[in-house]
């Protein structure tokens, strides 16, 4: 380490422990048929490549309550796709020891996230559970060839969006820098997602497949703080 | 250990090369022992522009391959002791260049060297993705016009999300913007971006302003680094950037039209 950059405050730690929640997505088994798991696993990591590759997930077992897993089978699965395993959650003692020994999985709890009631549970009626909040937050910038996409949940970017970036969400997209490139909400259909960006110079922006291009975009509505939501089957783009 | 700085753009003929040997002398002169390598395998030129092509033996892919030594490669440079030059091989291929192969000849290089620094190849192929992933500092070189910028903001997604430091989860490269070619005439007369239009593009650290000098065609027509030109303004400007890179406060300068004291009126200076 050169003397110049040992006077720079920033380069004298080594590192930083800090204590941060991270959202991962959760690969919930079903089965212990790993040839079963593993060539569903393929079609769906098949379907967005992309997204998957190199994707850190989760293993919960909450509905195999006390069965034997063929871990090692189970990583070997989701590696052969690209994913990386990072933990296991919602296992008894003996198949989380049977994870760490055999698979190297470590056992981590899923925090504060009540874990849904297994399928058979009849749903109370009265008052539903509050819906899985999901929510992505981006705090770098999304620069130009990039894409993100937030499957059940909305994304929040506290950076710009640059021209020829691509951000997606199942949910709402916000956008707290300039929007440049393109953003696409309720990608799955959901015509109830909104838009909501501090400056929209966007390419496109689109909410459930309904889409406006940059140059259908009003000039007044340029470079200023907006919101956007479908009404009537047509995408509105307000002021705010 | 080395600091690795990678210097690189997207968009070709920008001003990597002039960029790569002006920090690399700029930094040896201030006391630093430093490494500059050309990843530019096929379109070898930061040997011409360090003036010390006809002394290449041996070369990176040389080394790469374990046909040479890094020792019988590296090229001490005449002028400043602590420069040392790793040349590009002319006649391989790109393929020659493996990600293992790269780190292990960085990995030699971070034991005896303070800096190295890496011109990288213009575009976004294997040469500029290699020259970038091992870096910890990266200078965006870029023009003030419209396809450079979109071309720095493409590589600078890259940096974030296919170096080593992303992969394995570490502090991030740090990034800086280096604008040269700048000529403010031609921002006043709208022909060109302004410092401002690229910052708010890419909202990046600025670490320097290089203006459009005939210095720089000078300097590299006679192999020297132009930063060894200490009265153009070129070379005070690159000065100025390493000082700034290597902690100093330096104000910005070559931004604003030169207003033409009464002697350069006189004189036509
Ligand atoms: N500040 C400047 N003023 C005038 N000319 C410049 C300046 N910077 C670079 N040039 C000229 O631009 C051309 C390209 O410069 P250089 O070789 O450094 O770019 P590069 O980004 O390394 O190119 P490549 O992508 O081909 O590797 C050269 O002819 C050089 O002399
Ligand atoms: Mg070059």
């Amino acid at each position: 380490m050169p003397a110049s950059h040992s006077e720079s405050a920033e380069f004298v730690n080594a590192f930083e422990i800090k204590s941060g929640a991270v959202n991962l997505p959760v690969l919930k088994l079903l089965s212990v048929d790993m040839e079963y798991v593993s060539s569903q696993l393929w079609q769906k990591v098949r379907q967005a490549p992309e997204f998957f590759r190199n994707a850190p997930m989760a293993i919960d077992i909450h509905s195999l309550a006390d069965v034997d897993i063929d871990f090692v089978g189970l990583v070997r699965a989701m590696r052969d796709c690209g994913l990386i395993p990072v933990g296991l959650c919602g296992g008894a003692e003996r198949q989380n020891q049977a994870a760490q020994a055999h698979a190297g999985l470590s056992v981590i709890s899923l925090a504060r996230h009540e874990l849904p009631p297994p399928a058979s549970a009849p749903k109370p009626k009265a008052a539903p559970p509050p819906a899985e909040v999901h929510t992505k937050i981006v705090e770098q910038p999304v620069r130009s060839g990039q894409r993100i996409y937030v499957a059940g949940g909305d994304l929040v970017v506290m950076s710009q969006v640059s021209a020829g970036a691509e951000i997606m969400a199942d949910g709402n997209i916000h956008v707290y820098g300039t929007l440049r490139g393109r953003a696409l909400a309720g990608v799955q259909g959901n015509l109830g997602c909104r838009i909501f960006c501090h400056d929209l110079q966007a390419e496109l922006v689109s909410i459930g497949g309904h889409y406006k291009i940059s140059e259908n975009i009003d000039d007044s509505l340029r470079g200023v703080p907006v919101q956007i939501y479908l009404q009537d089957q047509s995408l509105v783009i307000q002021r705010i | 250990m080395a600091r690795i700085i990678v210097v690189t753009s997207g968009k070709g003929g920008v001003g990597k090369t002039t960029t790569s040997a002006a920090m690399a002398m700029g930094l040896a002169l201030k006391g630093h022992r430093t490494a500059v390598i050309d990843f530019d395998v096929g379109l070898r030129n930061l040997d011409l522009i360090m003036g010390c092509e006809r002394r290449v033996v041996y070369d990176f892919v040389n080394v790469i391959n374990g046909e040479s030594t890094l020792n019988q490669a590296l090229i001490k440079d005449k002028r400043c002791d602590k420069l040392f030059i790793l040349p590009a091989s002319q006649t391989r291929d790109k393929e020659s260049l493996t990600v293992e192969g790269v780190g292990k000849v960085l990995e030699d290089l971070s034991k005896d060297f303070e800096f190295i620094v890496c011109d990288s190849p213009a575009g976004i192929e294997r040469g500029a993705t290699l020259a970038m992933y091992y870096a910890d500092d990266a200078i965006v070189v870029t023009n003030p016009e419209v396809s450079s910028v979109r071309d720095s903001d493409r590589m600078l997604g890259i940096l974030a999300s296919k170096s080593r430091r992303a992969e394995q989860g570490e502090e991030p490269i740090k990034e800086y913007l280096l604008l040269t070619r700048y000529s403010p005439e031609r921002v006043k007369l709208g022909e060109m971006l302004s410092v401002e239009d690229v910052q708010d593009i890419l909202s990046l650290h600025l670490l320097g302003v290089i203006p459009e000098s005939k210095a720089v065609l000078n300097a590299s027509n006679s192999g020297v680094p132009v930063i060894l030109d200490e009265k153009s303004d070129a070379g005070q400007a690159f000065s100025d950037v390493v000082r700034r890179y290597l902690g100093e406060h330096v104000t910005h300068r070559f931004i604003d039209v030169e207003k033409k004291s009464i002697f350069g009126r006189l004189f036509g200076g």
